[in-house]
């Protein structure tokens, strides 16, 4: 703290004494008020304010604020926002994960950071598109794999998939769930979400919305 | 290269957005530091004079450069010693619900010396390392004071500018003790609530546990998110609650959201330009430089969007195993079979290609560094535009507060520059420009490029330095280049594969971080200082006009220039070499 002694001794240069300050001087100048700021700004923006906003949060938006959970039959099994591991055929599937220890965790979200020169990435992608293949084994291989489908989201936690994305699927989802391609299709139309003010962003579906579309379509 | 009509629009109406808030968010920031009424009045000065009296602060002292400098430092020191006790003993105080244990010694360092410098680098996973404690106290409370530094610093180097008479340049307590009350706290009380709305959480509940239609049992971490994400945004600091930041759809759920949010990291820079024209009486010279950080944000914009939209030529080669001509479609479609195509690895689906190269761009354009997708992911050029935009100084809009006072600096050295070519007298806002502020000037601009390359080359001959690398080939260098200048601009983004939380990485990027905040703020204050006591000479037939396109050229050219000259032989080995390999089709 060598240049708090010296620096404000030129600052006081009209003062009588110019050279005169004491340590105690220094204290009330700089060390005081940098700790009753600290403290009152603490208290400020660290506590009162976290605590206001979450009062108000939880007063006015209890849904939002406590996750967006999703119930069925009174349980959670859900949250609007957050992504999840889909395996079965019957329900529609979301991106590739690249959480650990296993996919969709939502307590250690993360993508894969992989570059895109290394061959890590290029493996990746190859065991994703076999993996896409062997579930969809009714799509013609004509039909290229959109792209969201075998790359990693940056969270690890995407909810959402492309419309390319969901209509690569319909095919598996109708066999399986005895329904007509049209039926899915439907239900696919029905979920898409544009862009903010028609300009930001893409066009989606949320995969846990077309799933649960999915079984209340059936009844179940 | 390749560009959609929805891409380029995304670009051009924040853009206009951007344009249409800066006036009024300007004027602003001119009653709250020149001590107009603000509506806020009636409320908060009570407030306001109750944390002068507590505080032992005289309202209408004011400070030289040297105690107002002074001040900041002591402050910011207190502040980095509170936040590394609150790190060390989290487990022995309250509000751990998820029992996080005591940081270890070498990460609290970095970390508070992280958050204190308005970096935000973070060497940990937020969900599974900090106490709701730490994040509040520790963590939200620097948010807003780096943030209240940063802006009041600019505004001190300003006054140096601007005024007529007098060595002094406010006084430091005064500004950011006004900042904190009728700036940052009102804003993000409103953001914060609209966040929630929005679909971020905001609770002092431990995590949610679901199960899946499929019989998964999901847990899902929650906290008091909002209210960090907002001055997370505002302040440019960039330190996300989750560890995937702003692509966890828990801080960043829709593109409102997101919107907002890229909109919340410039806002600040932005202003502060139209607060420098309307302080110095002439706005017109706030809005050259505006027209010249505008010009670099769109190049960059674009082209960070071209080259991710182009997406991975070397995927195009990867085919099923089983049935060998299925391979992936990175082309953009509309309507019936909509999808982004490009480059999506490490992006988000809502946000796609547009909204998240413009966020990329936006991120370190400005000092904040959260990110909504992982920049190691990007392809070399598309990573490219990020690194530089942090390596040029983070003066497009900027950080809060350091974005403007490092455009300043450009301001000076083209004013310097120019009239050394023509043989005009440099001058800027009607003072001299002299041995003095040029000398400032150059310090500060080359203190910045001796830490990040200095750091770097240490890091990459230090085999440990390399052995922490997760992407092999010239990406490894980028990713270590990406890492120190990030740190030193204290921008806190990073390409992540970089296993950085080591003893290594934590302290020397420490130091890094230290000196990009110190080592450059330091200089520019005396800069401003040396100004502060000069008269104004009225403009003469031989004064380079510091307004217009001609001004904004030239400090796009000296901004674009310097920048080339510093770091196109690093980049040349890295980015650039990768992007050229990867065109001819090589992986690592």
């Amino acid at each position: 703290m060598a240049s708090v002694t010296t620096a404000p001794a030129a600052e006081a240069a009209p003062a009588p004494e110019p050279r005169a300050e004491t340590i105690l001087h220094m204290v009330g100048r700089f060390i005081r008020p940098a700790i009753a700021l600290t403290f009152l700004l603490t208290v400020v923006a660290g506590i009162l304010y976290p605590l206001t906003i979450t009062g108000i949060a939880q007063a006015i938006f209890p849904s939002q604020a406590n996750g967006s959970l999703v119930y069925k039959n009174g349980q959670p099994i859900a949250s609007s926002l957050i992504g999840q591991y889909w395996t079965q055929p019957q329900y529609f599937h979301g991106r590739p994960s690249a959480t650990s220890p296993t996919p969709y965790n939502a307590s250690n979200s993360g993508g894969s950071n992989l570059g895109p020169t290394n061959s890590a990435l290029q493996a990746e992608i190859q065991a994703n598109i076999d993996q896409v293949r062997k579930e969809n084994p009714d799509v013609p291989d004509t039909t290229k794999i959109p792209i969201d489908l075998v790359t990693s989201s940056a969270s690890g936690l995407d909810p959402d998939i492309s419309v390319a994305g969901a209509y690569y699927q319909v095919p598996r989802i109708a066999k399986a769930r005895g329904m007509t391609a049209a039926q899915v299709e439907d239900i696919i139309n029905a979920h898409i979400q544009g862009r903010f003010m028609g300009i930001f962003g893409e066009d989606v579906v949320n995969v846990l919305e077309l799933n649960m579309a999915l079984d209340k379509a059936q009844g179940k | 290269m390749t560009f959609t009509f929805n891409g380029l629009a995304q670009i051009a109406v924040f853009f206009l957005i951007l344009l249409l808030l800066t006036k009024p968010v300007g004027l602003y920031l001119v009653a709250v530091f020149e001590k107009k009424n603000t509506w806020f009045e009636p409320v908060l000065r009570p407030v306001e004079k109750a944390f002068y009296w507590i505080s032992g602060v005289k309202e209408d002292e004011e400070q030289d450069w040297k105690a107002y400098t002074v001040s900041m430092l002591v402050f910011t020191v207190a502040g980095l010693l509170l936040l590394y006790a609150i790190e060390r003993l989290q487990d022995k105080l309250p509000l751990n619900p998820m029992h996080q244990s005591a940081v270890d010694p070498a990460l609290a360092w970095n970390t508070a010396v992280s958050f204190s410098t308005n970096t935000n680098w973070q060497n940990y996973s937020g969900e599974t390392t900090m106490s709701y404690l730490t994040q509040m106290m520790g963590l939200a409370f620097h948010n807003f004071t780096s943030a209240a530094v940063g802006i009041v610093l600019a505004v001190a180097v300003i006054r140096g500018f601007v005024r007529r008479s007098g060595k002094s340049l406010g006084n430091f307590w005064v500004d950011l003790t006004r900042c904190m009350l009728y700036l940052l706290l009102p804003i993000c009380i409103v953001g914060a609530l609209f966040l929630v709305w929005q679909g971020v959480p905001e609770t002092f509940n431990g995590s949610a546990v679901v199960t899946s239609l499929e019989g998964f049992k999901q847990t899902i971490a929650l906290g008091p998110v909002a209210s960090q994400e907002v001055i997370k945004m505002l302040g440019t600091n960039g330190g996300g609650f989750f560890n995937a930041n702003s692509a966890h759809p828990f801080e960043n759920p829709t593109n409102f959201t997101n919107l907002v949010e890229m909109l919340w990291i410039f806002t600040f820079g932005a202003g502060l330009l139209y607060f420098f024209g309307k302080v110095a009486g002439n706005t017109k010279i706030g809005w050259a430089l505006f027209g010249a950080v505008s010009f670099l944000f769109l190049a960059a914009a674009v082209i960070c969007f071209g080259a991710e939209q182009n997406g991975n030529p070397l995927l195009n080669t990867v085919h099923a195993t089983k049935d060998a001509v299925v391979s992936v479609d990175q082309t953009y479609h509309e309507y019936a079979l909509a999808q982004p195509g490009g480059n999506m690895e490490g992006k988000e689906m809502r946000f796609g290609i547009g909204s998240s190269t413009l966020f990329a761009t936006v991120t370190t354009d400005a000092s904040c560094g959260a990110v909504n997708s992982w920049h190691d992911s990007y392809t070399p050029i598309g990573g490219m535009i990020p690194m530089l935009n942090i390596a040029l100084g983070e003066i497009v809009f900027g950080g809060v507060g350091s974005g403007h006072y490092g455009l300043l600096m450009f301001a000076v050295l083209a004013v310097f520059i120019a009239g050394l070519m023509v043989g005009r007298t440099p001058e800027y806002l009607g003072k001299k420009i002299e041995q003095q502020e040029v000398k400032m000037a150059s310090l500060g601009l080359l203190i910045l490029p001796l830490s990040i390359l200095g750091f770097s080359a240490f890091a990459i001959v230090y085999p440990h330095g390399v052995s922490q690398i997760s992407n092999p080939g010239p990406h490894g260098l980028s990713e270590i280049l990406y890492a120190y200048t990030s740190m030193t601009g204290n921008n806190g983004s990073a390409f992540a594969g970089l296993s950085a939380n080591t003893p290594f990485y934590n302290w020397t990027g420490g130091f890094a971080m230290l000196i990009g905040r110190f080592g450059f703020v330091i200089p520019i204050m005396a800069l401003g200082g040396a100004l502060a006591g000069k008269r104004i000479a009225p403009a003469g037939p031989g004064t380079l006009p510091t307004t217009g396109v001609l001004f904004s050229a030239l400090v796009v050219g000296v901004i674009l220039i310097v920048g080339a000259l510093t770091f196109f032989p690093a980049y040349a080995l890295g980015p650039i070499v990768e992007h050229l390999l990867m065109l001819a089709g090589k992986t690592f």
